[in-house]
C-alpha cells in the first residue's frame, strides 16, 4: 500500500470548508467538511462528514481506517486546532497475535473489521487525516474479493471487540452499505435529483426509520476551540457517549448551558466534546430558524437507512428520552449519526468499512445546522421502534445493496471548487512521528491530562462523566515462562534419530493410514461442499493413528480451504480426558467457538440456541471429540447432544468422535443416542509388524542410527504385543540411549544393533516380579517358600497368615535356621504386600489376614530355585 | 590426678559424642542427597541422563522408578536432582513440580498444588483462584503453547504414584503423559512406587501414553556389601572438627565391621531384611546406647540393638498380664486345639477356666465371673482377641464369638518368660489333660 498520499514528504495544508456551526454549550465549532491541500498541487480534497479517511499511523504502509464521525474545533483554547471524532476500523494486522485465531478463518488482503470496543480514543487530530477511502460493507456470507487491484477499498464483514469476532449487525451493515452507497450519490451537486429519492422524509416510515447519517453534522455545527495539543490522531476514550443513560446527560448538558450563559466568557460556547451534549440539542432548532426545508431534507434521506444501526439493548433508558425528544423536534427529523453509533459501538473503532461519502451538502447546508442538534435527540428512537420497523428495513437494505453495487463508481473524493475555506491551514511536519496517531497506553495518559484540562475548563458536573473507565482487569495468560538458554539441537546421527523418534514429532506424513485418511477426509469433505452436517465414530486401540490421521485430514482440509478448494470451516477439538466432567464440554465448545465463558448449562443452552435455531449463515464447524467413552452420563445427555446438533440443517456441523473400542455406541449408548450417531464407523486395526517397519523407516529416513534387523525386530516385537505405534518408537529410542551408553567412543556411537534392541524390549517387557523376588531377603523368601508349602498342603491358592507362620517355623526348623518372631515375619508379610507380590488384606486383621500370592506359583518357584 | 584427667576425657568425649551423634542422626534419618548411593550406579545414570536430556536438549520423557520400600528411590531423585541444578546451563531453565499421592488425594488437589508450584498467572500470593475445570483448561493451556526449544522444561515428580492412578478416570495421568507425547512444553514425568503391578493400574490409553522405562531398584547387594555400607554410615567424615576422635571413631567402626559377633549380628539383619532404612534403625539404636563413659560402639550395643528390633511385640504383651488373663488365654488356647480354630466365646472360656479351677483344689484362683469377665475385656482392649462379627448393642457379650491372635508358640515362649508363673498354671498351659 505503498502509494497512498506520502505525508512524509509533502505538506498538507487543511483548511475547513463551510460556516462553522455552533455549539453553545460545548464551545465547539463543528463543521461538515474539510479541505485537504496538497501542496505544489493544485487539487484539494474535500472530506464530509461520514465519509471514511485513512488515518496517519505508526505504520506508513497500513495507515489506520476510520470513519470521520465529526468535525470541530474547540474555540476555548487559544491555539485552536482541528479535531475530528472518528469510528475506527481495524486491519487485521492490528489485531493483537494471540487473538488473530479467534477469526476462526483467514482474513482477506484488505478486509478490516469494525472497531467495536467503546474504550478506544476517537478523538483526533484532523490533520492527521491522509485521505478518503472507500470501504464496503459485506453480508456475513459474502466471499471478500481477494485480488483487487484498487487497494484504497476496503471489505467489512465483521466487527472486533477485543474479546471477539462477530458478524456486522444489520444495523450497523445497513448503515455501511448506505454509506457506500450514499458516497456515489453525494458527488452530484445536492440537488433536487437528490431530495427526491430522499422522499420518505415526512412519511411514516420516516418516523420509523430515521436515524441518520447527520450525526456527523450535528458534531459539526459545534464551533470547537481546541487544546494545544500536538497535531496526532489521537483515539480516546470515550466514555461520555457511551453506555451513559442519556437522561442524566441531558440534563447535564442543560446545567452546563446555563451555566455558561453566566460564565465570564463573552461568547457562550463551552468547551465539550459533542457527544455528551447531543441529547440537549433538542433546543436548539429553535435558535437557528434559518434552515430552509430543501436543505434538510438531502440529510434526511441519508438517515435512513442508517436508522438500522444501533440496534443495541443499552440504551433502554435513553428511549423515554427519546420519545420525548422526537416529539418536539419531528419537524425536523434529521437523525444524528453519530448518535445511532454512538451507542452501538460507542468511540470504538470497529471493523465498518468508511466508505467515503461525499455529501451533497454544500456551505449553505452548513447554515443550517439546526438538523444536527435534533437529530442527535430523535436518533436514538428507533430502537425502540426497531421491531416494527425490521420490514420496512430490510427492504431498504436490500435495495441499497442493489444500489451500491451498481453504482461502481469508485471516485470517492469529491472536490468542491466553491468551499468555503475556513481559516485555519495547518502544516504537516514532515517527520511522522509527532503526527502519528497512538493507539498505544500514551493514549490514556494524555486523555487523563486532557480531560483534567478540560475539566478545569468546564462546569464540574461534567467532568466525571469524561474520567475514563478502568480497564477491563488484565486476564491471566496462561503460560509457562521460557528457558533463558535456548534447547541444545541434537549433534549426533544418535541424538537426531531420537529426536525424530519420539512421539511428539509430527511426521511429513502417516505412512500406512493412506486408506483411513482418504475415508475422513472424503467424508468431512462432502460435508463441507454439501454444507451439511454429519457424524463419524472413529475405533481403534490405543497408538493406531486416530487422532493423528484426523489431525492430518484437518491439516489437509485447511490448505484446501485456503487454495477455496472447499469452503472455509472452523475446527475445535476438545478431550473427553482433558475435561474435569462431561458437562464441561459444553463450555469449551463454547469458549473455542466464540470466546465466551459460561457455565455448563449456559453454555448447552447457547450452543443449542446457535445450532438448533435458524440463525444466520455461518461456517461449517468440524468437531472432533476425543475420548468419547468419558462423555458418558447417566442420562446420556451430552452424547446425545453432540449427536443431534449436527442433524439440524442450519448447523453445518461435523462431528467426529474418536474412542477405543469398536462396539461403544451398542455397549454404552441408549437407542436414541447410537442412532443419531448413525452408521459412518470407522475401525483403526492395530498396525502389523510390515506397517510399524514402514513407519520407523520413514521416520529414520535418510538416517543411518539403526540396522535393518534392529528395526524389523522391534517391529514384530511390538506388533506381537500390541501394534502400539508408541511404543514401538519408544523402544527404538530407548535403543539409541542404550547404545550412546554402551558405546566407547563418544563421538561415534554407531549403529543400534539387535543387542541393544533386545535390551530395551527387555527393559520395558519383562516382568520385574521374578528380579524382585530374587533380590528379596532370607526371610521373604522363606515366607514365600512358606505360602507355597501351605497352598500345597490345603489345596487352595489362600491361606490365613497363622497357617503360613506355622508353616514358615516348621521350615526353619527343618532347614536349622533360627526362626522369625511373629512380628519380623508380619513385617516381611507386609513388605510383600506392598510389593504387590502377595495379596493381602488389611493388617488390621493380624494372625487371620488372608494372603495369596500376586504371581504365579511357577514363577516363584524358578525364582527361588535358581539360588 | 588420674581421676581428674578421666573427667577431662569425659567431658571432651561428650562434646564429641553429641556431634557424633548429631551427624549421624541426621544421616540416618534424613534422605538427604548428600548419602551415598549404594548399588544403583547403572539406575542412577539411566536418571540423570534422562533429566538432562529434558532439562538441556528440551526432550519430554516419562519415567516410573519402581522400587521396595526403603529401597532409596527417594534418595535417588534427590541425588540426581541436586546433580542436574549443579549443572550451570539447567540450573536457571527449569522448573520442578513435587506432588505426592499422599497429599494430593484427589485431582482438584493436585492440579493446584501444580498451579501453585509452577507459579502461573493465575497464582495471587500462595491461593490459586478459579474452579476445577477452569484450573485444568488454564494450566493445559499454557503447557500446550509451549514448545520443544522455547519453553522452560518442568520436572514433574509424583511420589507414591500409584496413588494418582486411583483418581477418578486418571485424568491428571493422562494429561501429564499426553504433553509428554506431544510437541508442547517438554516435561518429565517421573513417578515412584514400590507396587511392581504399578502398569496394570493404568488404564490402556493412560499406559499408552506413558513411555514404559522403568528404573528398578532391588536392594541388590549382597552381605559383603551390606557390611561396607555399614561401615560407611558409621564412618565420621573427615571434616568432623576434632581429628583425633574421628580417627578413633573410625577405628573402632573398621573393628567393629571384622567382629566375629557383630557380623553375626548383621548376618542376621541381613537376612531379615535388606533395605537401608532397616539398617538405619539398627543403628540408631546402638547409637543411643553409646555414652560419655563408654564413648565407641561396641558388639554389645548391637546386639543389643538387633534384640530389640527383632523382639515380638505381642510376646512383650503377654509379660505384663495378670495371671488371671494368662489363664484365660491358657484357656482359649486350649479350645482352639479341641474345636480346632473355631471360635470361641465368653461362656466356653469361663467354663473352661473352671474346669481347671475346680480340678486345683486351692482356688486362689477362684473369681467371680464379674472379674473374669473384666479380665476378658481387657484381653479384647489389647486386641489379644478380636471378636468375630462386630459387636451390636443387643446380642450379649457372654456369646460373642471370639478369635485369639495368639499362636501356640508365642503362647508358649511369653509363659517361660513370664515372670513367677505358678507351676500348675504352667503345667495346664502344656497340657490340658495333665489332670488325667
Amino acid at each position: 500500500m505503498a502509494h497512498y498520499p506520502t505525508r512524509l514528504k509533502t505538506r498538507l495544508t487543511y483548511s475547513w470548508v463551510g460556516r462553522p456551526l455552533l455549539d453553545r454549550k460545548l464551545r465547539h465549532q463543528t463543521y461538515k467538511e474539510i479541505c485537504v491541500k496538497v501542496e505544489g498541487d493544485s487539487t484539494e480534497i474535500h472530506i464530509q462528514v461520514g465519509q471514511c479517511v485513512l488515518i496517519e499511523g505508526d505504520d506508513d504502509k497500513n495507515p489506520y481506517v476510520a470513519k470521520l464521525v465529526e468535525l470541530f474545533e474547540e474555540d476555548s483554547d487559544p491555539h485552536s486546532t482541528k479535531r475530528a471524532r472518528v469510528q475506527w476500523f481495524v486491519r487485521f494486522c492490528e489485531v493483537p497475535d494471540c487473538k488473530r485465531h479467534l477469526l476462526g478463518r483467514k482474513p482477506a488482503a484488505q478486509e478490516i473489521f469494525w472497531y467495536d470496543y467503546p474504550a478506544c480514543n476517537d478523538n483526533i487530530n484532523a490533520e492527521t487525516i491522509i485521505g478518503p477511502i472507500r470501504v464496503v460493507a459485506l453480508a456475513p456470507d459474502a466471499v471478500v474479493p481477494m485480488d483487487l487491484k484498487d487497494e484504497k477499498i476496503f471489505f467489512v464483514k465483521e466487527s472486533w471487540n477485543e474479546k471477539k469476532f462477530r458478524p456486522l449487525s444489520s444495523e450497523l451493515f445497513a448503515e455501511l452499505d448506505k454509506l457506500q452507497e450514499g458516497s456515489p450519490k453525494c458527488q452530484k451537486p445536492r440537488g433536487a435529483k437528490t431530495k427526491s429519492v430522499e422522499s420518505p422524509s415526512g412519511t411514516p416510515e420516516e418516523h420509523v426509520v430515521k436515524r441518520i447519517e447527520s450525526r456527523h453534522s450535528a458534531s459539526k455545527c459545534r464551533h470547537t476551540s481546541t487544546h494545544p495539543v500536538t497535531p496526532r490522531a489521537r483515539k480516546r476514550l470515550e466514555l461520555g457517549s457511551l453506555g451513559l443513560p442519556r437522561t442524566p446527560n441531558t440534563r447535564m448538558s442543560q446545567q452546563t448551558s446555563s451555566a455558561s450563559l453566566g460564565s465570564p466568557e463573552g461568547n457562550k460556547r463551552k468547551v465539550a466534546f459533542s457527544e455528551i451534549t447531543s441529547p440537549s440539542k433538542r433546543s436548539q432548532p429553535d435558535k437557528l430558524p434559518t434552515l430552509s426545508p430543501v436543505l434538510k431534507a438531502p440529510e434526511k434521506t441519508g438517515k435512513i437507512p442508517l436508522s438500522c444501526t444501533g440496534g443495541d439493548k443499552k440504551a433502554s433508558p435513553e428511549c423515554h428520552m427519546i420519545l420525548r425528544a422526537r416529539i418536539t423536534a419531528l419537524e425536523a427529523t434529521e437523525i444524528i449519526k453519530e448518535k445511532t453509533l454512538s451507542p452501538t459501538s460507542g468511540g470504538q473503532r470497529s471493523s465498518v468499512m468508511p466508505s467515503v461519502i461525499l455529501k451533497p451538502e454544500s456551505i449553505k447546508k452548513r447554515g443550517a445546522k439546526e438538523p444536527e442538534a435534533q437529530n442527535e435527540v430523535t436518533s436514538t428512537p428507533h430502537r425502540t421502534c426497531r421491531k416494527s420497523s425490521l420490514l420496512t428495513l430490510n427492504r431498504i437494505r436490500q435495495q441499497l445493496r442493489f444500489l451500491g453495487n451498481s453504482k461502481s463508481d469508485q471516485e470517492e473524493e469529491e472536490i468542491l471548487s466553491a468551499a468555503e475555506i475556513s481559516n485555519s491551514s495547518s502544516e504537516e511536519e514532515e517527520a511522522s512521528m509527532p503526527s502519528r496517531p497512538r493507539r498505544t497506553p500514551r493514549r490514556s495518559v494524555s486523555r487523563n491530562l486532557r480531560s483534567s484540562l478540560r475539566s478545569s475548563l468546564e462546569t464540574p458536573s461534567k467532568t466525571p462523566k469524561k474520567t475514563s473507565k478502568p480497564r477491563t482487569p488484565r486476564l491471566a495468560i496462561p503460560q509457562i515462562r521460557n528457558r533463558n538458554l535456548a534447547a541444545q539441537e541434537p549433534t549426533s546421527v544418535l541424538e537426531q534419530a531420537r529426536l525424530r523418534l519420539h512421539v511428539s514429532a509430527v511426521p511429513e506424513s502417516l505412512p500406512c493410514r493412506e486408506q483411513e485418511f482418504q475415508d475422513i477426509y472424503n467424508f468431512v469433505e462432502s460435508k463441507l461442499l454439501d454444507h451439511t452436517g454429519g457424524c463419524m465414530y472413529i475405533s481403534g486401540v490405543p497408538g493406531t493413528g486416530k487422532t493423528a490421521t484426523v489431525h492430518e485430514v484437518v491439516r489437509c482440509l485447511q490448505q484446501a480451504a485456503q487454495a477455496h478448494d472447499v469452503p472455509p470451516f472452523r475446527y475445535i477439538e476438545v478431550n473427553g480426558m482433558k475435561l474435569t466432567e462431561p458437562h464441561q464440554v459444553y463450555v469449551q465448545i463454547l469458549q473455542k467457538l466464540t470466546g465466551q465463558k459460561a457455565t455448563a448449562n449456559h453454555a448447552a443452552e447457547l450452543l443449542a440456541k446457535r445450532f438448533r435455531t435458524q440463525g444466520s449463515p455461518q461456517e461449517t464447524t468440524i468437531l472432533l471429540v476425543d475420548e468419547l467413552d468419558l462423555l458418558w452420563t447417566h442420562k446420556q445427555d451430552v452424547m446425545y447432544n453432540l449427536f443431534d446438533w449436527p442433524t439440524h440443517k442450519e448447523a453445518r456441523l461435523v462431528v467426529l468422535t474418536i474412542a477405543n473400542t469398536m462396539d461403544l455406541p451398542e455397549r454404552i449408548m441408549m437407542n436414541r443416542v447410537s442412532s443419531r450417531l448413525g452408521l459412518t464407523r470407522m475401525s483403526f486395526q492395530p498396525y502389523t509388524h510390515n506397517q510399524l517397519q514402514q513407519i520407523l523407516v520413514s521416520r529414520l529416513k535418510h538416517l543411518k542410527a539403526f540396522e535393518d534387523d534392529a528395526i524389523q525386530l522391534v517391529a514384530r516385537k511390538v506388533a506381537a504385543l500390541s501394534g502400539d505405534a508408541r511404543r514401538c518408537l519408544d523402544i527404538c529410542r530407548r535403543a539409541t540411549e542404550i547404545c550412546e551408553l554402551s558405546s566407547q567412543k563418544p563421538n561415534s556411537p554407531g549403529l543400534v544393533t539387535v543387542v541393544h534392541l533386545m535390551e530395551a524390549v527387555d527393559e520395558m517387557f519383562s516382568s520385574s516380579y521374578i528380579t524382585a523376588i530374587k533380590n528379596s531377603s532370607v526371610l521373604e523368601q522363606g515366607f514365600l517358600r512358606a505360602i507355597l508349602a501351605e497352598f500345597r498342603r490345603s489345596g487352595l491358592e489362600e491361606a490365613t497368615f497363622q497357617q503360613i507362620y506355622s508353616q514358615h517355623v516348621a521350615l526353619c526348623r527343618m532347614e536349622g535356621l533360627p526362626y522369625p518372631t511373629m512380628s519380623e515375619s508380619m513385617a516381611v508379610c507386609s513388605h510383600l504386600g506392598s510389593c504387590r507380590l502377595l495379596l493381602v488384606e488389611p493388617s488390621r486383621n493380624d494372625l487371620l489376614l488372608r494372603v495369596r500370592l500376586n504371581v504365579s506359583q511357577d514363577d516363584v518357584l524358578y525364582a527361588l530355585k535358581e539360588e | 590426678m588420674s581421676s581428674r584427667k578421666s573427667k577431662n576425657n569425659n567431658l571432651i568425649h561428650a562434646d564429641c559424642l553429641s556431634q557424633v551423634q548429631r551427624i549421624l542422626r541426621e544421616r540416618f534419618c534424613h534422605q538427604s542427597p548428600h548419602n551415598n548411593l549404594y548399588g544403583v550406579q547403572v539406575q542412577y545414570k539411566h536418571l540423570i541422563e534422562l533429566l538432562k536430556r529434558t532439562a538441556i536438549n528440551g526432550e519430554s520423557n516419562s519415567v516410573l522408578i519402581i522400587g521396595p520400600r526403603g529401597s532409596g528411590k527417594t534418595t535417588l531423585i534427590n541425588h540426581a536432582l541436586k546433580e542436574l541444578m549443579e549443572i550451570e546451563e539447567v540450573c536457571e531453565n527449569i522448573l520442578h513440580v513435587h506432588l505426592n499421592g499422599l497429599l494430593q488425594i484427589n485431582d482438584k488437589i493436585a492440579l493446584k498444588e501444580i498451579t501453585r508450584q509452577l507459579n502461573l498467572e493465575n497464582v495471587v500470593g500462595d491461593k490459586v483462584f478459579g474452579s476445577f475445570a477452569e484450573n485444568l483448561s488454564f494450566l493445559l493451556e499454557a503447557l500446550k503453547k509451549g514448545d520443544r526449544t522455547s519453553s522452560c522444561p518442568v520436572i514433574f515428580i509424583l511420589d507414591e504414584f500409584d496413588l494418582f492412578a486411583h483418581h477418578k478416570n486418571q485424568t491428571l495421568l493422562y494429561n501429564l503423559f499426553d504433553i509428554s507425547q506431544s510437541a508442547q512444553t517438554p516435561i518429565a514425568v517421573i513417578g515412584l512406587t514400590c507396587r511392581l503391578d504399578i502398569l496394570e493400574l493404568l488404564e490402556k490409553r493412560v499406559k499408552s501414553r506413558f513411555s514404559h522405562r522403568q528404573i528398578h531398584l532391588m536392594n541388590s547387594f549382597g552381605f559383603p556389601q551390606y557390611v561396607k555400607i555399614f561401615k560407611e554410615q558409621l564412618s565420621l567424615p573427615a571434616e568432623f572438627p576434632d581429628k583425633l576422635f574421628a580417627e578413633k571413631w573410625n577405628e573402632s567402626v573398621q573393628y567393629l565391621s571384622e567382629d566375629r559377633n557383630v557380623r553375626e549380628v548383621l548376618q542376621k539383619h541381613f537376612n531379615v531384611s535388606k533395605n537401608l532404612r532397616s539398617l538405619h534403625m539398627l543403628l540408631m539404636l546402638a547409637l543411643n546406647r553409646v555414652t560419655a563413659s563408654r564413648p565407641f560402639m561396641s558388639a554389645a550395643d548391637l546386639m543389643e540393638a538387633n534384640q530389640l528390633c527383632s523382639m515380638d511385640s505381642k510376646a512383650n504383651i503377654v509379660h505384663g498380664l495378670s495371671v488371671l488373663e494368662i489363664c484365660l488365654i491358657i484357656a482359649m488356647k486350649h479350645l482352639n486345639d479341641i474345636y480346632e480354630e473355631e471360635p470361641f466365646n465368653f461362656q466356653m472360656v469361663y467354663n473352661e477356666f473352671q474346669k481347671f479351677v475346680q480340678r486345683k483344689a486351692h482356688s486362689v484362683y477362684n473369681f467371680e465371673k464379674p472379674v473374669v469377665m473384666k479380665a476378658f475385656e481387657h484381653l479384647q482392649q489389647l486386641e489379644l482377641i478380636k471378636p468375630m462379627e462386630r459387636t451390636s448393642g443387643n446380642s450379649q457379650r457372654e456369646y460373642q464369638l471370639m478369635k485369639l491372635l495368639l499362636d501356640n508358640t508365642q503362647i508358649m515362649n511369653a509363659l517361660q518368660k513370664y515372670p513367677n508363673c505358678p507351676t500348675d498354671v504352667r503345667q495346664w498351659a502344656a497340657s490340658s489333660l495333665s489332670w488325667l
